[in-house]
C-alpha cells in the first residue's frame, strides 16, 4: 500500500507484476478450493456408501436364491420365495409378528394416557420438588437393563409369569414411560395457555381441559410420542431374550431361530429382517421431524 | 393447594409405574446383591453375605478385572471414534450445504433397525468364505485375505466398535451439527480476515465453542456404549474367550449362563454406578441453564 505512491499514472512493470501474481494466487487459491471441494463430496458419497453398503446387502440377500447367498455378487434372479418360506409355519414367524404387535401396541396403550396425565402436570402445575421429580423421572432411563431383568425374572418365575405378554408389557413399560412423559412435556409447553385459562374462567374442571383443549392441541407430540414407544418397543431384544420361551416370543429375539445346527438360513434371516424394520421405517418418516430431538433420550435403554 | 391434590392425581399412575418398575427392581437387585442367590439350587434368597459377592468381584475373579478391561477399552475406542466420525461428518455437510435432509434420512435408517438385527447382519458379512465385508475387505487389501474375524479377538472387538459406531455415528452427527450451527459465525469470519488458517480458526474459536455440545455427546455416548447389549448376543456373544465381554453381558452372562443371580447381581451393580454417575454430570450439562 506503502508503494501506491510511486507511480500514480499508469502501470510500473513492478505493480503489473505483482497485480498478475495476485491474480495467479487468487487463481491458485480456487482451484485448490474446488479440490478440496471435489475431495470433501468424494468423502460425503464414500462414506454415504459404507452406511447404505450392509443395509443393501442385507436386502439383497432375502431376494437371493440359497445358492447365491453365498456368491459375492449383485448379479443374482431375484426371487420372492424366502419371503413365502418365512411364513411356512415350521418358522412361526407370524405367531411372533403377532406376538410383537400386541405386545408394543398394549405397551403404547397404557403407556400414553398416563405419560400425557404426567406431562400435563409437569408442564402446567406448580408443586414442590418438581424439577427434581422431572429429572428423577429422566433419570431412570439411565439404568442398565440387566439390573432391572435380574429381579423381575425371579419374581416373574414365581409368579409363573414367565412367558406371558403381560411380563414383557410390564418391563417394557419402564423404558418407554420416561421418554413418553418427556417428548409429550415438551409439546405441552410449547402450547400457549390462553384457551386453557379461557376455559378455566369460564369453569370448565381441568380435567375437562385436558381432554377437550390440551390433547387435541398435542396431538402431534402425543402421536410422535407414541410412534416412538412402538419402535423400541418393537425393537426390544433383552427383556423378550430373557423372559419368553415359546409362546410369547417377540420378532427380533425370533430371528435367532434362524441360527440352526447346520448353519444360519441367512436368507430366511435377511427376509426376516426386512419384515421387521419395513414398517418402523415408514413409522420413523412419519416422524421424522421430531424424530432426532425425540433420541435424545428415546433409545438408551 | 388445588393444584397440589391434582398434581398428586395426574402423577400417581406415572409414579406407581415407575416404582413398580424402576425402582422396586433396583431395589431389589440391591438387597439381592448381598445374599447368595443361585437359581440352579432354589429360587428364594439364600443367606446374607455381605459384601462377598462384590469382593468376589474384585478380589478374588480374574474375569470380572478382564472384563473392566475389555468395558474401558471398548468404551473409550467406540466413544472416540463415534465423535469423531460424527464431528467430522457434521463439518462436511454443513460446507456441503445439502446435508440436513439426507442426514435425517440416514440416520432414521439405522435407528429403524433392531441392534439385535444388525449384529446378526454383521456376523454374516464377516464370515470370512462368503462375507460381503470380508470379501470387500479382501480385494482392497490382499492381506487380510482369510482373516477370520469373530474368531480374533482383536478383530471381534474391532467388529463391534464398527457396528456400533454405524449406529450412532450418523445420530451424533445430527446432534454436533446442530451445534455447530449454533455457533455465531462472526467470530470465525473475523479470525479467517486477519489470516487464520481454517485449522487454526477450527482450533482456537469453533472447538472451544463447541464444547458444550461436545461433552454431551460424550456422556451420553458413553452412557449408551456402556449398555450396548442385543448386538453382542448376536454377532460375538462375548468371545472369543472374554474378549468382546463388556460389563452388561458379563451380568447377563452370571445371571443366566451360570444362574448366580445374586453375583450377577452385585456386577449389575457395578455398572449402574458407573451409569449414574455419568448420568448425572449429563443431567448438570443439560439442565444447567433453565429454559
Amino acid at each position: 500500500m506503502s508503494k501506491t505512491g510511486m507511480s500514480t499514472a499508469g502501470m510500473t512493470p513492478d505493480l503489473s507484476a505483482r497485480i498478475d501474481a495476485a491474480r495467479a494466487r487468487r487463481v491458485a487459491t480456487a482451484r485448490r478450493r474446488s479440490r478440496l471441494r471435489l475431495l470433501e463430496n468424494l468423502t460425503l458419497a464414500a462414506i454415504a456408501v459404507i452406511i447404505l453398503f450392509p443395509i443393501l446387502w442385507m436386502v439383497m440377500t432375502a431376494f437371493k436364491h440359497p445358492i447365491d447367498v453365498y456368491r459375492y455378487t449383485v448379479w443374482f434372479t431375484p426371487t420372492f420365495e424366502n419371503f413365502r418360506e418365512v411364513f411356512n409355519p415350521r418358522w412361526g414367524i407370524l405367531d411372533k409378528i403377532i406376538n410383537s404387535t400386541i405386545i408394543a401396541v398394549s405397551t403404547v396403550c397404557i403407556a400414553i394416557p398416563i405419560a400425557v396425565s404426567a406431562a400435563y402436570a409437569f408442564s402446567r402445575l406448580h408443586f414442590p420438588l418438581k424439577r427434581t421429580m422431572f429429572q428423577w423421572i429422566l433419570l431412570t432411563q439411565f439404568i442398565p437393563a440387566v439390573v432391572i431383568v435380574l429381579p423381575f425374572y425371579v419374581m416373574f418365575r414365581k409368579l409363573g409369569l414367565l412367558d406371558t405378554y403381560a411380563a414383557l408389557i410390564i418391563v417394557d413399560l419402564a423404558i418407554v414411560l420416561p421418554y413418553a412423559i418427556w417428548t409429550i412435556k415438551g409439546f405441552i409447553d410449547a402450547i400457549p395457555m390462553e384457551t386453557e385459562e379461557a376455559a378455566i374462567v369460564d369453569g370448565a374442571s381441568r380435567l375437562r381441559v385436558i381432554w377437550d383443549i390440551v390433547v387435541p392441541m398435542a396431538r402431534p407430540g402425543i402421536l410422535t410420542a407414541a410412534i416412538f414407544c412402538f419402535i423400541i418397543t418393537w425393537n426390544e431384544f433383552l427383556f423378550g431374550y430373557l423372559l419368553s420361551r415359546q409362546k410369547v416370543v417377540p420378532l427380533p429375539v425370533g430371528i435367532i431361530g434362524f441360527l440352526l445346527e447346520r448353519g444360519p438360513v441367512w436368507e430366511l434371516i435377511a427376509a426376516t429382517g426386512i419384515i421387521i424394520t419395513i414398517p418402523m421405517f415408514f413409522f420413523s418418516m412419519m416422524i421424522q421431524r421430531h424424530f432426532t430431538k425425540g433420541m435424545n433420550l428415546g433409545a438408551v435403554r | 393447594m388445588k393444584q397440589r391434590k391434582l398434581a398428586v392425581i395426574l402423577l400417581a399412575p406415572a409414579f406407581l409405574l415407575v416404582a413398580f418398575t424402576t425402582v422396586y427392581p433396583m431395589i431389589t437387585s440391591f438387597w439381592t446383591s448381598f445374599h447368595v442367590l443361585n437359581l440352579a439350587k432354589s429360587i428364594d434368597i439364600g443367606r446374607f453375605v455381605g459384601l462377598e459377592n462384590y469382593e468376589e468381584a474384585f478380589v478374588h475373579d480374574p474375569d470380572f478385572w478382564t472384563v473392566m478391561a475389555v468395558t474401558a477399552r471398548f468404551v473409550v475406542i467406540d466413544v472416540t471414534l463415534t465423535i469423531l466420525c460424527a464431528l467430522g461428518l457434521a463439518i462436511l455437510l454443513l460446507r456441503a450445504g445439502f446435508g440436513q435432509n439426507i442426514v435425517r434420512t440416514l440416520i432414521i435408517l439405522p435407528f429403524a433397525m433392531s441392534p439385535a438385527l444388525i449384529g446378526i447382519s454383521w456376523r454374516f458379512m464377516l464370515n470370512t468364505d462368503y462375507g460381503a465385508f470380508a470379501r470387500t475387505i479382501a480385494a482392497i487389501f490382499p492381506f487380510m485375505k482369510g482373516v477370520d474375524y469373530l474368531a480374533s479377538p482383536f478383530w471381534s472387538m474391532a467388529a463391534l466398535v464398527s457396528v456400533d459406531v454405524w449406529h450412532w455415528a450418523p445420530y451424533f452427527t445430527f446432534m454436533l451439527m446442530g451445534g455447530l450451527a449454533s455457533i455465531p459465525p462472526e467470530t470465525q469470519e473475523a479470525a479467517r480476515i486477519d489470516g487464520a488458517t481454517n485449522w487454526r480458526v477450527f482450533r482456537d474459536i469453533t472447538l472451544p465453542q463447541l464444547a458444550p455440545v461436545l461433552i454431551v455427546a460424550v456422556i451420553l455416548k458413553s452412557v449408551f456404549a456402556l449398555k450396548v447389549f442385543d448386538a453382542i448376543v448376536t454377532m460375538t456373544a462375548g468371545g472369543p474367550g472374554r474378549s468382546t465381554t463388556t460389563l452388561a453381558f458379563f451380568a447377563y452372562h452370571i445371571g443366566f449362563r451360570d444362574y448366580d443371580f445374586g453375583y450377577a447381581s452385585a456386577v449389575a451393580y457395578v455398572l449402574t454406578v458407573i451409569l449414574f454417575l455419568l448420568s448425572l454430570s449429563y443431567m448438570r450439562f443439560t439442565f444447567r441453564k433453565p429454559a
